[in-house]
């Protein structure tokens, strides 16, 4: 379904250039509201001791997965190749169901609607809704 | 049959006195349309829908904007019979408006959007939680009609 066309990665690059110092922030916000709103998305993590909103292990890994969408962003010409080994690692060892992350970028346009709410203007959204789309499709390569 | 706690009503109806309908609705319909280019198939008829710009600006977009938000006033008042309130209203979407139900929750999605931008730190999780919860809800009264 999703192509990226030259304007989409104008788009994206132009936008996350203006955000991404706030990377982390991010990250931590939209997998804090993933766990709660998106309650089932708790059972990938049933080995964290603290699953509330802005936890400890919650910052960090939506620090590690927005650095994951940085990397996206940088390798936006070829997210197929770019992402090899990302998508290798939630094929075979993590195993998020895909429909995931579908709610994960939800989570993070949210967070983008809140936290930019002048730059993240519905030509934005479209691109980055695009975008995100395509990563997870470049994660969801080696599923099966 | 849909259970909300004190506090969950309290949220929904708290968000819907302090709406500005006349500018979240044309906004989170206007959204739609430039996210989701294939929900411009219901309005052919509004004119000019060329660009994004045109879209923002199309004042029959804006009008519909604010009425389909204020169709949403039947459903905070009525939050215990959702899909009773809105039986008409699904028959009215399926027969005579022919719209894909799938569409509700890219609208819903673009309102949970633009009322994020609007309530900023305030929409907590916690709101937002429940604000997806309420219109989940309606989108699925909505389409309960459809055969």
């Amino acid at each position: 379904m999703t192509h990226l066309t030259a304007k989409d990665k104008e788009t994206v690059k132009t936008f996350w250039a203006k955000i991404s110092s706030n990377g982390a922030a991010i990250g931590a916000d939209a997998l804090s509201r993933m766990l709660v709103v998106y309650p089932q998305t708790k059972t990938y993590f049933s080995h964290w001791k603290d699953l509330s909103p802005g936890s400890a292990p919650v910052k960090k890994h939506g620090a590690t997965v927005m650095s994951g969408v940085a990397d996206a962003v940088a390798k936006i010409d070829d997210l197929t190749a770019g992402l090899l080994s990302l998508s290798e690692l939630h094929a075979f060892t993590l195993r998020v169901d895909p429909s995931n992350f579908k709610i994960l970028s939800h989570n993070i346009l949210v967070v983008l609607a809140i936290m930019f709410p002048t730059d993240f203007t519905p030509e934005v959204h479209v691109a980055m809704d695009k975008f995100l789309a395509a990563v997870a499709r470049a994660l969801s390569e080696k599923y099966r | 049959m849909v259970e909300w706690s004190e506090q969950e009503r309290s949220i929904i109806t708290s968000i819907f006195s302090n709406l500005d309908y006349n500018d979240v609705g044309p906004k989170a319909l206007s959204r739609c349309l430039i996210v989701y280019p294939w929900t411009q198939r219901y309005f052919a008829n509004f004119g000019n829908l060329y660009n994004a710009e045109a879209i923002k600006t199309n004042p029959n977009i804006q009008a519909h904007g604010t009425k389909v938000l204020h169709g949403l006033d039947r459903a905070v008042k009525n939050m215990d019979n959702i899909k009773g309130t809105y039986a008409e209203l699904s028959v009215l979407h399926s027969e005579k408006l022919h719209v894909d139900p799938d569409n509700f929750k890219l609208l819903a999605d673009c309102l949970t959007i633009v009322i994020a931008a609007k309530m900023g730190s305030g929409f907590t999780p916690e709101i937002q939680a429940t604000f997806q919860k309420f219109l989940a809800v309606v989108v699925s009264a909505l389409g309960k009609q459809y055969h």
